[in-house]
């Protein structure tokens, strides 16, 4: 077998540098803030204010609705508008139940109960306290950061992997975060280590991004903290895909279908060490994140610091407002972002980018044509698939072939669809084939339980069958002998 | 004469060995068959097929004491793949074996109505069933696999198929 590498991907030209000359600032408050109970992966958060209730800058609005769910916190003070459905980015504008806060300006802080020192705390309620802060991946998949450390635990020896490998073109925002708070992610991965009870961290960076490296290795000379080192990668697109990196910073593959844990990895992005280290040094949840707005299509290109539920709108009109150029509104970046309807929807927990794009910037797809099967796409794929077959299966729907062919490793990237001479959509028809796919797998799981369920009924009554047999014999024994 | 009798006796035990170890191949091999069979069954244990459960019918497959298209819960999806494992000629699920709602549909214990008599938990082929004698039952929808087994021993009739949840 071939040693493991990083394989295929695409050197892209970044278009961060427009958005980064200006520093950091925090976005002008909005009104009305609007946030989707279901704004992170797993269960949707269950509310628990009332319409017209007054609730404060930083208070609990909504607990976790299962295991893989999380807290959501008002990032204002003000009353609560409405719980309704909002139109929501996440869904591409399809509505989504979302508690509506009114801001009232006062910017009134909920009092939170003094932090002991994280160290002093045992590890499970380190990952207790984590889960209260609402804090879940902001690299873009919003993975409830707590229920990602619990189940990382049943494997022994795990290392934390911070991803700042931000390869996406477009977006800025962690590269940012890494230039002005690189202290934060220190202190976010000390206590990140603490929680995971994980020796060695390794804080991975593109190599295209000079200030921020500078940054984080003060701050992690600062911290004297020996267990955490900084490592840079090649910036080629998508090195900062989960897998990618950690075949990268550790040589090592995640199997097919298998976790970073299973290779005793637990990787997070910078951002996410970053809202660790407010909520457990300084109190504050997760209500805010750093937002790029970028594209030809807005006046002033920069990041900010923007309140989750703030409208779209509202960012745009604070950034200078739109040009006459502006075409197209994408939340992400521009391989993997998804276009938006309207700009009538807030910021939410996955919101790292907003590309209001002119045609200069994207230019719109010319119309697609046959496959000619020149391969681009496989060589650029680093999942290593096959996107032409693929793409001939999807097309057929043949589900069986695309399973086999791992449709389930895609990671949507777009790499081929990049170099498709054709100019097929291919990562989007992939996407449209996944929720069938998934389906079917689900089916297979339920039937394997189902049947061990069977087998394991089957067992038992036979069990209690032969055990009633026993006691039978054993007793007709005795009353021979006792007759006898 | 002796060396004579020596070979015929090693012969002799070699020939049991070798048709031990075939039996037990075949025994290996046959196993196999009815897993992989198993595999390609839905797992609902209705009983349909008139087996007692999904690998029974997959063994009663194997052996060649059943037909393919017996399996409503699987319908021709299931009927046709096991055609093609098995080199038969493809065709659709006999009605005789009965039919299944194009939707999944699962139990529903009406609790008000229920007297705890744990007939239903009884009868219940894959465990999905909870509650105890006296006490109200109700059905684990994500384990129901719609066998409908659970219906005909209630007493009281206060199970009805729903649509699976979402």
């Amino acid at each position: 077998m071939a040693k493991p590498g990083v394989r295929g991907g695409l050197r892209l030209d970044a278009h961060k540098e427009r958005s980064t000359a200006q520093a950091l600032r925090a976005a002008s408050p909005a009104k009305t803030l609007v946030l989707p109970l279901d704004q992170h992966a797993g269960a949707p958060a269950v509310p628990l204010i009332k319409p017209g209730e007054r609730v404060l800058c930083g208070q609990p609005i909504a607990e976790p609705g299962g295991t893989v769910s999380a807290w959501l916190h008002s990032p204002a003070s003000g009353t609560i508008a409405a719980i309704e459905p909002r139109p929501a980015p996440h869904r591409l504008g399809a509505p989504s139940l979302s508690i509506v806060v009114a801001n009232d300006g006062r910017d009134e802080r909920h009092a939170e109960s003094a932090r002991a020192a994280f160290d002093q705390l045992s590890p499970e309620q380190l990952r207790e306290l984590i889960a209260r802060g609402g804090i879940v991946g902001l690299g873009g998949a919003v993975f409830p950061t707590a229920a990602k450390l619990n189940s990382a635990l049943r494997v022994q020896d795990l290392r934390l992997l911070i991803n700042g490998a931000e390869c996406e073109p477009y977006i800025s925002c962690d590269d940012m975060l890494m230039r002005e708070r690189a202290r934060d992610i220190v202190f976010g991965a000390r206590v990140l280590l603490h929680a995971l009870t994980a020796q060695s961290c390794v804080v991975a960076i593109e190599d295209d991004t000079p200030q921020a490296a500078a940054a984080l290795e003060a701050a992690i000379a600062d911290a004297h903290d020996g267990r955490i080192q900084l490592r840079r990668v090649a910036s080629i697109y998508p090195a900062g895909g989960e897998r990618q990196l950690i075949t990268a910073i550790f040589d090592v593959e995640v199997p097919s279908g298998a976790l970073p844990a299973d290779v005793n990895t637990v990787c997070l992005n910078v951002g996410t060490a970053a809202a660790v280290a407010h909520w457990i040094r300084d109190a504050q949840p997760l209500t805010s994140r750093i937002v790029t707005v970028t594209g030809d299509g807005v006046l002033e290109q920069r990041n900010l610091d923007v309140p989750l539920g703030t409208p779209l709108a509202a960012l745009i009109y604070d950034c200078g407002g739109y040009t006459s150029r502006m075409s197209r509104l994408i939340m992400g970046g521009s391989m993997m972002g998804q276009s938006l309807p309207h700009d009538d929807m807030p910021v939410i927990k996955a919101t790292n980018c907003i590309i209001a794009a002119s045609a200069l910037d994207l230019q719109p797809r010319a119309a697609e044509m046959p496959c000619i099967r020149c391969g681009n796409c496989s060589e650029v794929c680093p999942a290593v698939l096959l996107p032409q077959q693929l793409h001939w299966y999807a097309a057929a729907r043949d589900l069986d072939a695309l399973e086999m062919y791992g449709l389930a490793d895609c990671i949507e990237c777009g790499c081929c669809d990049y170099v498709c001479p054709s100019q097929i959509p291919l990562a989007e028809c992939f996407r449209d084939m996944k929720p069938a796919l998934n389906e079917r797998l689900a089916a297979r799981s339920s039937a394997d339980a189902a049947r061990a369920r069977f087998e394991a009924r089957t067992a038992r009554l036979e069990r209690i069958e032969s055990e009633q047999l026993a006691a039978l014999a054993k007793k007709r024994q005795e009353l021979t002998k006792k007759s006898s | 004469m002796l060396p004579a009798l020596l070979t015929m006796v090693a012969l002799a035990a070699a020939a049991g060995a070798a048709a031990a170890l075939a039996t037990r191949r075949s025994n290996e091999d046959k196993e196999r068959l009815i897993d992989e069979i198993d595999a390609l069954l839905p797992q609902t244990q209705c009983g349909r097929c008139t087996f007692s459960g999904c690998r029974p019918y997959a063994a009663a497959l194997a052996n060649g004491e059943a037909n393919i298209d017996q399996c409503p819960p699987g319908g021709n999806a299931t009927a046709t793949a096991l055609a093609k494992m098995l080199g038969h000629e493809p065709r659709p699920v006999d009605p005789r074996y009965g039919s299944v709602p194009a939707r999944p549909l699962v139990a529903w214990i009406d609790e008000s109505a229920c007297i705890g008599c744990v007939k239903c938990i009884q009868a219940c082929p894959v465990d999905a069933i909870v509650g105890a004698s006296r006490f109200m039952h109700t059905v684990i929808a994500a384990q129901c696999t719609g066998c409908e087994l659970c219906i005909p021993p209630c007493p009281v009739d206060c199970i009805v198929m729903r649509p699976a949840p979402a």
